[in-house]
């Protein structure tokens, strides 16, 4: 029972999150500010605070980390993960195991050509191959949902073969960013 | 809670049936049938300013039909009791001939009266009497270019019926009713999230479409006159693609609770699902043939989008389109005759049309990116969504080809067409 709300519970949070008068922006870095404080410019000792573990929670902000990688990209008309996509779901799968608490979202996309409804279940094969792909690396399939945006949230606007390529995609967002 | 709120305030708007959209369509006709049947239609007497706003909305019908060839009348009012001067008639080119006549009745409201002639045979061919409010003069028009319509091309004219479509604007989706020839969109629904395939309940009277406003796809059947709606499929994962079944009790529809986008039929009310078809791979876009024994639908389990057909009673599905690698969204016509479907050649996605007795499939479009064909209620014209310089446009073509039309809003993408029934 708990199993099959919980699905209607992250969707009635991100309705929540959703709530006002614009449409949820992508969560941006603020500017950073020049620190005018002495004492900060003549401290030299290590941060001692960040963890080793490359699967830590911290990752995940981590740019410099493979997790910070959360796009598959397909082919045209194609809902196969490719070969190259291995190693980074690999990563996501250890991260995943690491952090049982954690849940994946996996958003697919189409691009924009053809029926939107053919694109609509074009988006959930590909977000269900990746959802495979990480439950046969280990991942506990109750860590993941997937779910499909067609071709109504393009990442790229243009009318072009590159632009279209961007948007054949699976995105990863874990708990907290969905 | 507050919050909560808030969002259905602010982020879902029903507006009521009765306000009317800024947004209006205007439509522009690319291409006219070969033979077209020359026909005056004369100023109506009475009121000028109102008679001449009726006849110019009975003209315009007959003229975006492709089937007629407008032969200018001149500037005298005719009323329908006096015996037209047919060699006059017949020497200006017009083969038929309207005339009538408006007037005010002691209650406050219009009687509208008018005859159609044929100029050979002399004869007055048709008539009617209408009563009507003065904001009704378009709907009064409408009607009397069904009758014209009708009588001298045998089948039934559309010219009363309405389309749905979906108008996108700066984040901003809305699903609007709007007349067969554009005019008086009213809104049904407006949302922040998109709203996909429209399709109109057999007796016109609701619509289910897809909602993204929850984040993900849920079908909601809309109840046009009330503006009432409920949910009918609000399964784990998605849900969409719609289709009515003939007698408007059940909605064929595509969930992916049990994994990949699979058929599953449900009763209007949202009771009761069961599962249509079981595929490996993507079954979706269900369309029940007009008797209700087959639903056609999109499938890629030959390995590329294919249009296939399913008995309802049971039985193996059937390949229906074997040309191309990319054969999608089936739309049969109100005779069950023809196939209407989206073909990709070359990167280029057009309307195509199927005789289901032959087999034979002819292209109807030259544009690049058409979606969503519909079928006009008298099989005549197939209206689908395609783009012009980057935006969204409906457009229209005739089953064979040749009349063409585009309807656009200016500054907005258009999209999603759903041509709905004859009214009853």
């Amino acid at each position: 029972m708990k199993k099959t709300l919980l699905p209607i519970s992250l969707f009635t949070l991100a309705l929540l999150a959703g709530c006002g008068s614009q449409p949820p922006a992508p969560e941006q870095d603020g500017a950073g500010v020049e620190s005018r404080n002495p004492n900060a410019v003549s401290s030299t000792s290590p941060i001692g605070t960040s963890s080793t573990d490359p699967y830590a929670l911290a990752a995940l902000k981590d740019p410099k980390s493979p997790l910070s990688k959360r796009s598959i990209y397909f082919d045209l008309d194609s809902y196969v993960v490719k070969g190259e996509y291995q190693a980074l779901l690999d990563h996501h799968a250890r991260f995943l195991a690491k952090n049982t608490q954690m849940k994946m979202l996996i958003q697919g996309n189409a691009d924009e050509r053809g029926s939107r409804e053919y694109n609509l279940s074009l988006g959930q094969k590909r977000a269900e191959a990746v959802k495979k792909a990480l439950q046969l690396l280990g991942v506990n399939e109750a860590q993941l949902e997937s779910v499909s945006l067609g071709e109504e949230k393009p990442v790229c606007m243009e009318a072009s073969d590159s632009c279209w390529a961007q948007n054949r995609r699976g995105d990863m967002l874990y708990s907290g960013e969905f | 809670m507050k919050k909560l709120i808030s969002y259905l305030s602010a982020g879902i708007l029903f507006i009521s049936a009765a306000s009317a959209s800024l947004a209006q369509l205007s439509i522009e006709i690319t291409g006219a049938g070969a033979q077209r049947l020359p026909i005056a239609i004369a100023d109506f007497a009475g009121e000028r300013v109102v008679s001449q706003a009726l006849t110019s909305v009975i003209r315009s019908d007959l003229e975006r039909s492709g089937r007629f060839q407008l032969v200018d009348p001149g500037t005298a009012p005719m009323n329908e009791n006096i015996a037209p001067n047919f060699i006059d008639w017949k020497s200006r080119g017009a083969d038929a001939l309207a005339a009538g006549s408006l007037s005010a009745t002691p209650d406050g409201r219009y009687e509208t009266r008018f005859r159609l002639y044929d100029t050979q045979t002399q004869a007055a061919i048709a008539g009617q009497a209408l009563a009507h409010n003065s904001n009704q003069l378009r709907a009064t028009a409408h009607r009397i270019a069904d009758t014209i319509y009708e009588k001298l091309t045998g089948e039934r004219g559309i010219f009363s019926t309405r389309i749905a479509y979906v108008v996108k604007s700066a984040g901003r989706y809305e699903l609007q009713i709007a007349d067969a020839d554009g005019n008086g969109a009213q809104s049904a629904l407006a949302s922040r999230e998109p709203i996909i395939s429209p399709a109109w309940s057999p007796n016109g009277g609701k619509i289910a479409y897809v909602s993204f406003e929850a984040k993900k796809p849920i079908i909601y059947v809309h109840d046009l006159a009330s503006g009432r709606r409920h949910v009918a499929a609000n399964f784990k994962g998605s849900n969409s693609a719609p289709a009515w079944s003939p007698d408007g009790r059940k909605l064929a529809v595509v969930l992916t609770k049990d994994g990949a986008s699979q058929l599953y039929l449900v009763n209007a009310d949202g009771s009761g699902v069961t599962r249509l078809a079981t595929s490996a791979g993507i079954d979706t876009e269900p369309q029940f043939s007009p008797d209700g024994a087959f639903i056609y639908f999109t499938s890629d389990r030959g390995g590329s989008p294919q249009i296939y057909r399913l008995p309802v009673a049971g039985g193996s599905a059937q390949r229906i389109t074997f040309d191309g690698s990319y054969n999608v969204t089936p739309r049969l016509s109100p005779d069950g005759k023809n196939l209407a479907f989206v073909t990709r050649d070359g990167g280029r996605f057009r309307v195509a049309v199927m005789d289901l007795a032959s087999r034979q499939v002819q292209i109807l479009t030259d544009t690049a990116k058409d979606e969503s064909p519909s079928f006009a209620p008298n099989g005549r014209m197939i209206l689908f969504a395609t783009e012009v310089g980057g935006r969204g446009v409906l457009a229209a073509v005739s089953v064979d080809g040749r009349v063409k039309q585009r309807l656009s809003v200016q500054a907005a993408d258009v999209r999603e067409p759903a041509w709905g029934p004859f009214s009853k």
